[in-house]
């Protein structure tokens, strides 16, 4: 016996883009508030940023936030209760990951609508550790003096900006992998807006 | 009074890509006219006020710093350069007070001085991101709203400035026992450029909540805004 199932369901495709929607603009407003005081010698041209000055720049981080955090808590727990997490990302040893990584190199990797490789399951359980790590940064550089203990395990506020920064960076290279991998396999796009259709043999 | 929060919103310049010509009646530099996007943002800088006010612990210290801490040369910054600092005369000068305080007397600078002070080390967190460690001294911002019978059950408390400048912050961070009405810096007078005669110093509030070179202090139930925040920037601005 067997049955259809959406390759994503639609709370994951809410919440994907919904996302998407908060990291844009949480990256791009964040860049033009980084530039009001550049931790390296880099700053990020205006045309990439969100915001237009430093005080709309903050409100947009600031407003953005509350739907990246909301959003992401939704993520988390529906990950958790519904077996996501389970079903998609374990098992992942690094071994499962080394012979991946070696396929997708020689473009060997075949792509199963609805499973993730190993290489995928790192990506995705690595960006989550990301948005863990940037979100408490965020509120250490928000809060330096009210959530002080969060702010000290950073090493302080100024420690603090400089792991905001590293997660974002972490987080924009994962942004880059995504969109290079869903322009070489396309028909992993549609799923993600109708949900597609995932035939398996029953239990 | 609306706020501009972004003079062209994001929304504005993702339809400005598809089509210029519909937006040629749209004029996001108009500050009596503020979009769509504008106005979210405004309530969601309300929205942060308000967890901001509840998230403050009125005990809870801001870090103090040893001496050797302290940033030298230290940092100026205003909204004008500092060649352009108005010199105030400190013989002349007055600390005038308005609204719901029972004794309205102005204050001269020697008064000030007779009072109990108090010295700190604190960082003062910039909202461009920057921080500098300084040694600030002045009088207890809650002793002297006591002393001059505030009603210290009203919101806000309102500071007005020599150079035009103007703020206000919260009736809790003004209790805040760090919350300083500061005349000395660096264990020396206040200079001009960094708000001779007298300036609020918080440590609990980020570096454009601590104006300089007060005029005037009010107290008020009424929602008294500020250089900066009128502009857009959060109005709590907390650390």
């Amino acid at each position: 016996m067997s049955r259809i199932r959406p390759i994503h369901p639609w709370p994951l495709r809410l919440m994907h883009w919904l996302n998407a929607v908060a990291i844009v603009t949480m990256i791009g407003s964040g860049w033009q508030i980084y530039n009001a005081a550049p931790l390296f010698p880099l700053t990020f041209p205006a045309r990439v940023t969100i915001g237009e000055w430093l005080g709309g720049a903050i409100a947009w981080h600031f407003a953005a936030m509350w739907l990246l955090v909301l959003n992401g808590a939704c993520y988390v727990a529906w990950g958790i209760a519904s077996g996501h997490f389970r079903r998609r990302f374990l098992p992942l040893t690094p071994r499962a990951v080394i012979t991946d990584a070696l396929l997708a190199l020689r473009l060997r990797l075949p792509h199963r609508n609805g499973s993730y490789n190993a290489v995928q399951r790192l990506l995705y359980v690595g960006v989550l550790a990301f948005g863990v790590l940037i979100v408490l940064s965020g509120l250490a550089i928000w809060k330096p003096v009210q959530f002080a203990p969060l702010a000290a395990l950073f090493g302080g506020f100024a420690a603090a900006r400089y792991v905001h920064f590293l997660a974002m960076s972490g987080i924009v290279l994962f942004l880059v992998v995504h969109l290079i991998l869903v322009a070489l396999v396309p028909k992993v796009l549609w799923p993600m807006i109708a949900g597609g259709r995932l035939t398996e043999a029953g239990q | 009074m609306t706020v501009l929060l972004t003079r062209r919103s994001m929304v504005g310049r993702a339809l400005a890509i598809g089509s210029t010509s519909l937006l040629t009646a749209c004029n996001f530099d108009d500050l009596q006219h503020p979009d769509l996007a504008d106005r979210v943002l405004r309530v969601m800088s309300r929205w942060n006020d308000r967890v901001q006010e509840a998230l403050f612990d009125p005990t809870r210290l801001a870090p103090t710093y040893p001496a050797s801490a302290i940033t030298r040369p230290p940092r100026f910054n205003a909204y004008y350069d500092i060649s352009d600092v108005r010199v105030v005369d400190g013989n002349a000068w007055r600390l005038d007070l308005f609204g719901a305080i029972s004794e309205k007397r102005a204050w001269r600078l020697e008064d000030l001085r007779t009072l109990p002070q108090e010295s700190q080390i604190t960082r003062l967190i910039c909202v461009e991101g920057w921080r500098v460690v300084g040694q600030w001294r002045g009088v207890p911002l809650g002793d002297f709203l006591r002393r001059i019978g505030a009603d210290t059950r009203a919101r806000y408390v309102a500071f007005r400035c020599a150079d035009g400048y103007h703020s206000s912050i919260d009736m809790a961070s003004a209790l805040h026992p760090q919350t300083i009405l500061a005349l000395d810096f660096l264990d020396a007078p206040l200079t001009p450029a960094f708000g001779f005669p007298l300036r609020l110093r918080i440590p609990t509030k980020l570096g454009f909540k601590n104006p300089k070179s007060l005029t005037a202090l009010g107290v008020t139930n009424e929602y008294p805004g500020g250089y900066w925040e009128d502009q857009g920037y959060n109005w709590f601005s907390g650390s």
